[in-house]
């Protein structure tokens, strides 16, 4: 008898295993819709996996009768739309400005500590603040991204230049490379692949972020129609919007680590 | 010609002086090898030579002139690790120092520029036995071979004083030893200057023509940062007119095997002198 931790599974157990809580919550879930539904057809709360495709076929095929969109998609786009041009302009930020703050001491010394606090500060609790500067379109939905995701970014990426070794930084001058010089070809690549890991991990974040200024004031958005048919108890539409903004979130995070590999092969070898 | 000079250096860290009052004249084509106990200053007075700090008192002078106040190009640098780029190929690597000096703003050279210089580099690499090794990532290589191309990489600027910053203490005594040979070699071809630090006295006595040793002459137990290290020996380890009449031996002998191949062939003043002893030279 060997101890516990001496048994790797083989290939095959460890796909089945890592498949196995998700079909556990799936049963759970069909048990509790199967029970409930017996005692009450009309209940809303654990929807059957029928009403789920009726609702899912209402939005994605059929046009919506007051703004002859074809909800889903129009809600996909919209939220997708926000979270790409506020994660772009939260990343763009984090490369340009963190590689300053991060590589110019002087630079260093007066933007660290105000970075700092405004990273500090919670974003929701600004959100008001923003309604009211920005008014309630487009941009301060995006500047509440960018407000909570970039000083995150940017401190990421200071702390990842200090970290390149000195000599590396030495011997780039001993080469003759200007700040410039070094700062595109030895600084920039260097902290591209841990900005794009950053962005993965920040993921998260800024759903949470489109998804709380959708639910306040938007003309639509996934999370602007979770909300709205949330007065009418619409579990039937609301559990296949989260699915699906699950769904966007994994595909977003694989394809960026998929971008890491592709475009930074030698950063793979860095961890073997 | 490169001659370093350094003239009364101290260098201070608030009360604690760790070099007091370093001086020492170094002609041309020296290998000068810096020895001492850890923690006593070798780096740092190799630091003070590549500008990496400045010096408390005194100066530094590279041919009559004071050093820049930062790294520059006139100085290479090869460190114990993280000396390369690890996100650029062994090859690209070693091209971007050149690259760097003419292409300010993109780094970057392209047509024949391009070629011409990836020609210079590929043959350095053979040089040092990397060729076949030039499409790959410094992490796909062993350590000797990191340190081949930090060599390499910083042989392709020409700098006038090559720092090694106990480059070979990381590898085994077998990669070592193919190293001493390589650096020896390197040495004799560019006819530099190169300071390097170790704490393996043999490796010092088998490379360098000149040895010193840093050390703390006086020590004070209440307070020992009250004084510095300084130069406590100094040692011809190969004498210049030895190298120099068996440099000039070995010319002499290839200048023979040549002419006795080519028969015909007139005799040439460069056959009789290829080294010429300099007068004044010890």
């Amino acid at each position: 008898m060997r101890r516990i931790i001496n048994y790797p599974p083989a290939r095959g157990q460890k796909l089945i295993l890592g498949l196995l809580p998700f079909l556990a919550i799936l049963l759970i879930y069909l048990m509790a819709s199967e029970a409930r539904l017996a005692i009450n057809p009309g209940d809303k709360l654990i929807p059957s996996f029928s009403s789920f495709t009726a609702a899912m076929e209402r939005l994605m095929a059929q046009p919506d009768r007051s703004s002859g969109q074809y909800l889903f998609w129009f809600d996909t786009y919209l939220s997708l739309w926000r979270l790409c041009v506020g994660l772009g302009i939260s990343a763009l930020l984090g490369c340009v400005f963190g590689i300053l703050i991060g590589f110019i001491p002087h630079l260093r010394a007066m933007f660290e500590p105000v970075l700092a606090a405004l990273s500090l500060v919670p974003p929701l609790a600004v959100l008001p603040i923003l309604f009211i500067i920005f008014g309630l379109g487009e941009v301060s939905k995006i500047v509440l991204i960018v407000f909570g995701i970039a000083p995150f970014l940017i401190r990421d990426v200071v702390l990842r230049v200090e970290s390149l070794p000195r000599e590396q930084i030495i011997k780039a001058q001993t080469l003759g490379g200007s700040t410039w010089q070094m700062m595109t070809h030895v600084v920039l690549p260097q902290v591209m692949p841990n900005l794009i890991n950053s962005v993965r991990l920040s993921l998260g974040a800024t759903w949470l972020f489109v998804i709380a200024a959708e639910a306040i004031t938007a003309e639509g958005g996934l999370g602007y129609r979770i909300f709205l048919v949330r007065r009418y108890l619409a579990m039937d539409v609301i559990l296949p919007y989260v699915a699906w903004i699950t769904l966007l979130a994994f595909l977003m995070d694989y394809g960026l680590r998929r971008l890491n590999t592709f475009a930074f092969p030698w950063a793979a070898l860095k961890e073997s | 010609m490169t001659a370093i000079k350094i003239d009364k250096v101290w260098k201070e860290y608030g009360d604690t002086i760790v070099l007091e009052n370093v001086s020492l004249d170094l002609p041309d084509h020296e290998f000068l090898v810096i020895i001492g106990p850890s923690g006593v200053g070798k780096t740092t007075l190799l630091r003070l030579l590549l500008s990496q700090e400045t010096p408390t008192r005194g100066e530094i002078l590279i041919d009559g002139k004071p050093i820049a106040s930062e790294p520059t190009a006139d100085r290479g640098v090869v460190f114990q690790r993280y000396s390369v780029f690890p996100h650029k190929t062994v090859l690209g690597n070693v091209m971007l120092g050149p690259q760097w000096a003419q292409a300010p703003l993109l780094g970057r050279f392209f047509g024949k520029k391009h070629r011409e210089l990836k020609e210079r580099a590929m043959a350095l690499l053979q040089r040092v036995g990397l060729g076949a090794a030039a499409d790959k990532y410094p992490q796909q290589l062993s350590g000797g071979m990191q340190q081949r191309l930090a060599i390499a990489q910083a042989l392709i600027m020409k700098p006038k004083v090559l720092l090694l910053d106990e480059p070979f203490g990381a590898l085994d005594p077998g990669t070592r030893k193919a190293m001493h040979v390589l650096v020896r070699e390197l040495w004799e071809e560019h006819a530099m200057t190169i300071v390097m630090v170790t704490h393996d006295l043999a490796e010092a006595f088998a490379l360098g023509t000149r040895v010193i040793a840093v050390d703390r002459p006086r020590r004070d137990p209440q307070a020992p940062e009250r004084y510095g290290a300084t130069i406590t020996s100094n040692f011809e380890a190969k004498c210049r007119v030895v190298r120099e009449s068996e440099r000039f031996e070995a010319a002499r002998a290839k200048a023979r095997q040549d002419h006795g191949q080519s028969g015909a062939s007139p005799p040439s003043a460069a056959m009789i002198h290829p080294f010429p002893l300099k007068a004044g030279a010890a």
